[in-house]
């Protein structure tokens, strides 16, 4: 356990660092965030004993530091500093063996087949035992990296500092590196503390963070705690903006770059649509701000066509996601780049309006054969039929996240109106339906022109798109009917 | 495994070489003289006389300074991590030599020491150089930096240098005696020499040797020595310490002899690497035999003159050190 009590230290006279303190548990790791010059590497040479503390104390294991040998130190403290330029070089087996230093004896040292296991161990953590006889001259960056964090490892001492542990190194080696540490804390028990470049990876790998700033500490906690959009701007001088990780409950923190690049967005017009025999396309110049439950790239995202796919009623695939992909190949539309959603209407069957001139854009087409009343649904267990209603609303303006939720629910809220005044019932309960059983809701944003930070019903957008979709939607039922 | 046979065919090699170099020394020469000499004293009884009183002190007293300035060098180019660095570096050679020349200048002979003055003198100008040197270097900088090592050295180097410039300036009919000492010689100088310079052969060797893994550690910068749980000071001051007393025994009993120093250790490092628990005996026996075979080169190449052996150490020196340059340029591909 590392605990640091109110440390001040630096070059000379002038402290760099001024009143830190932390104390990191056994098997956690802890990094150490700021901007350049912030004292971030002058913290950890304070810690490793490098640079002497004008005030305060630092216990390693309840005893202060600067009590221990150096000898003793180096058993119970691993310190992998920034790579240097070295005018002499040895092989990588021999710059491994030597984190095996503090463990021989002064005279005559004898190699043990315990200082042989932890070389080995080290070597193979790290992925160099493949180098094993290399000089490390003729390595690259990334394996001279790898190399000297063996040589720390090798030390087997139970806490390790690192200064920018992924510097040189690739994205598959800085997770494997990062992910052996983290292994080593969780089953051994080994505490980390360690200076990081990367927010993000910071973010993922560490259990609670130190964001210094002028070489006091700004903030101090977990992830969520010390990663806030509002501080990282006020340390780092940089406009940011958080976000989650997909898969792990971490805040990721993204870049906003200050210069405006208004050629990455266009507006849209009803000229962007176009309807084939397969299809209703949306083709715009450039990619839209979107949120969709379609069956190809839903979710959030940026695309800048849209498909509406009419399939035979019997469509079925065993790998769907394939047979979407290679549909969308073969007539040459980019798959990263597009959304798709299916019907087993005929694309002529499309509405397509535009509202306030042009602000909303709403395309549907609904097929209620398969009409249900959600609220009766739990009643039967089925599976679901052919009959769909597809609906986008695409706007001319600039969206907030907040505002894209709402302008979900109030489309949805005004198609379900729309099956009500179309008096369209659930055939099996006889109740109104509120949709189908696989209805999919598309809304898309240029993001640029008006902000437009909430949807709601009672305000502009919000208006027109309770109107749209209605309006709308009422037409392609009506459509419905007559083709039926 | 594989280091370990390397390093046994690297001493075989090296340790055969040094025989042959010996055996050369002292068989070759104005008379040549047949090995079985050694322990025939009845055949040629002029042979055994010149093989134990001239030839077997002067070879034995090359090996040794050789072998001195080969693992002094060694030492400071790890300790300095600079490939540039040599047993002069450090100011302590200039300090010796200012010692020699000033006894030379100023016509010294002590009653007690006799002949043995100017190395006895030399050697104080060394120790005295070497204190001076660590004392400023600390006071500069109390952590005693390599860099402040370095410019420290540079500094009393120059500075010493020069007074032994204004020395050969001013002085007149020892102009040759001064030069002939500053270029360098193990001749005439017989056993008492070699009985001079072997204990602090001995204590310097032991001091370095012992400290071989601090050096592997060193050469990665003080502060990766230091987290490797070297205790950095002690070992830098022990190895300072043990080089400086190798330089001054050696400069003071033969002059300054270039090269030796410089190019013995990195010729070695290209075939076994920078791992100093080969490299420094290693350059210790391979510094042996380049300065006897140095020395057999200047007595025998244009004989019966006899050149300055740091004229021989330097021309034979100065292009091996540029093929090695031009070797490892190349082969870090730059």
């Amino acid at each position: 356990m590392l605990k640091v009590e109110h440390i001040s230290g630096g070059y000379g006279a002038t402290p760099i660092i001024k009143d830190v303190s932390f104390t990191v548990p056994k098997g956690k790791i802890l990094g150490i965030l700021g901007p350049n010059g912030s004292g971030k590497s002058t913290l950890l040479k304070v810690i490793s004993g490098v640079l002497p503390a004008s005030a305060g104390r630092i216990l390693l294991d309840d005893k202060e530091i600067n009590t221990y040998s150096t000898k003793e130190l180096a058993k119970k403290m691993a310190v992998l500093p920034q790579l240097h330029a070295n005018a002499f070089s040895n092989s990588v087996r021999d710059a491994v063996s030597l984190g095996r230093y503090p463990h021989q004896s002064s005279f005559f040292a004898s190699w043990s087949e315990q200082d042989e296991q932890a070389v080995q161990t080290a070597m193979m953590q790290t992925g160099v035992q493949q180098y094993e006889h290399a000089y490390l001259e003729y390595l690259s960056g990334g394996e001279q990296q790898r190399t000297f964090i063996a040589q720390a490892l090798a030390q087997c001492a139970g806490l390790l500092l690192l200064d920018e542990p992924t510097n040189h190194l690739d994205i598959a080696h800085q997770q494997q590196i990062l992910d052996m540490i983290r292994k080593e804390a969780l089953e051994c028990e080994l505490t980390v503390v360690s200076v990081f470049h990367d927010m993000n990876l910071a973010s993922l790998y560490c259990d609670e963070l130190l964001l210094m700033d002028k070489g006091q500490v700004k903030a101090f906690g977990k992830p969520h705690e010390v990663l806030l959009e509002t501080q990282i701007a006020g340390v780092y001088g940089a406009r940011v903006a958080t976000y989650a990780h997909p898969e792990l409950p971490k805040p990721q923190v993204t870049q906003l770059p200050k210069l405006k690049q208004e050629n990455l967005f266009a507006a849209v017009t009803m000229e962007h649509f176009t309807i084939t025999d397969n299809f209703v396309q949306f083709q715009a110049d450039a990619p839209l701000k979107v949120i969709s439950s379609a069956v190809y790239n839903a979710g959030m995202g940026w695309y800048t066509t849209f498909i509406n796919r009419t399939v035979e009623p019997t469509y079925y695939y065993e790998n769907m996601k394939e047979e979407l992909l290679s549909f969308l190949t073969a007539r040459g539309f980019v798959p990263t780049n597009t959304v798709m959603m299916l019907t087993a209407l005929e694309a002529q069957n499309a509405v397509i309006e535009s509202y306030a001139d042009g602000l909303v854009i709403v395309a549907v087409t609904a097929g209620v054969g398969n009409a249900v009343d959600v609220t009766r649904a739990f009643e039967q267990d089925e599976q679901p039929h052919i009959g769909t209603i597809n609906t986008w609303v695409i706007i001319n303006g600039k969206l907030s996240d907040e505002a894209f939720y709402q302008a979900m629910i109030t489309a949805t809220e005004a198609k379900t109106k729309a099956l009500a005044e179309e008096n369209i019932r659930d055939a099996r309960t006889g109740t109104i339906a509120t949709g189908t059983s696989t209805d999919s809701l598309l809304i898309a944003a240029t993001q640029i022109g008006d902000e437009m930070p909430y949807a709601g019903p009672v305000t502009t957008i919000g208006k027109w798109i309770g109107r749209g979709v209605f309006e709308a939607t009422s037409k392609a039922i009506a459509k419905y009917k007559m083709e039926g | 495994m594989s280091q370990n046979k390397k390093g046994v065919i690297a001493y075989v090699i090296s340790l055969a070489l040094l025989l042959i170099s010996i055996w050369l020394g002292i068989a070759v020469g104005s008379v040549n003289i047949p090995l079985s000499t050694l322990w025939d004293k009845e055949t040629d009884p002029t042979a055994y006389s010149i093989l134990w009183n001239i030839r077997m002190p002067r070879v034995m007293l090359a090996a040794l300074i050789g072998a001195s300035l080969a693992i002094a060098g060694a030492a400071f180019q790890g300790l300095l991590k600079n490939p540039l660095a040599d047993p002069y570096t450090l100011g302590i050679s200039s300090g010796a030599s200012v010692g020699a020349v000033a006894t030379i200048y100023f016509s010294i002979s002590l009653p007690l020491l006799g002949t043995f003055t100017l190395p006895v003198f030399s050697m104080l100008g060394a120790a005295i150089t070497m204190i001076i040197v660590m004392t400023f270097a600390r006071l500069v900088d109390r952590t005693m930096k390599m860099e402040t090592l370095i410019l420290t050295g540079v500094i009393f180097s120059s500075f010493l240098g020069s007074c032994i410039s204004l020395m050969i300036a001013l002085t007149g009919e020892q102009l040759r005696l001064i030069m002939g000492w500053l270029l360098g010689s193990v001749s005439m100088r017989g056993w008492p020499y070699v009985q001079m310079i072997i204990p602090f052969v001995i204590v310097g060797v032991l001091l370095i040797w012992l400290n071989r893994r601090e050096l592997n550690a060193m050469i990665y910068g003080e502060e990766r020595a230091k987290h490797l749980g070297v205790d950095v000071k002690r070992s830098k001051y022990i190895i300072l310490a043990g080089g400086s007393m190798l330089t001054g025994a050696a400069v003071a009993v033969s002059g300054t002899i270039g090269f030796v120093g410089l190019v013995v250790p990195h010729m070695v490092r290209m075939i076994i690497g920078a791992d100093h628990r080969l490299l420094l005996m290693l350059s210790f026996i391979n510094g042996a035999s380049l300065l006897v075979i140095c020395d057999l080169v200047s007595r025998t190449i244009i004989a019966p003159t006899e050149l300055p052996i740091g004229v021989i150490t330097a021309f034979i020196g100065a292009p091996i050190f540029a093929y090695i340059f031009y070797k490892q340029r190349r082969k870090g591909g730059a």
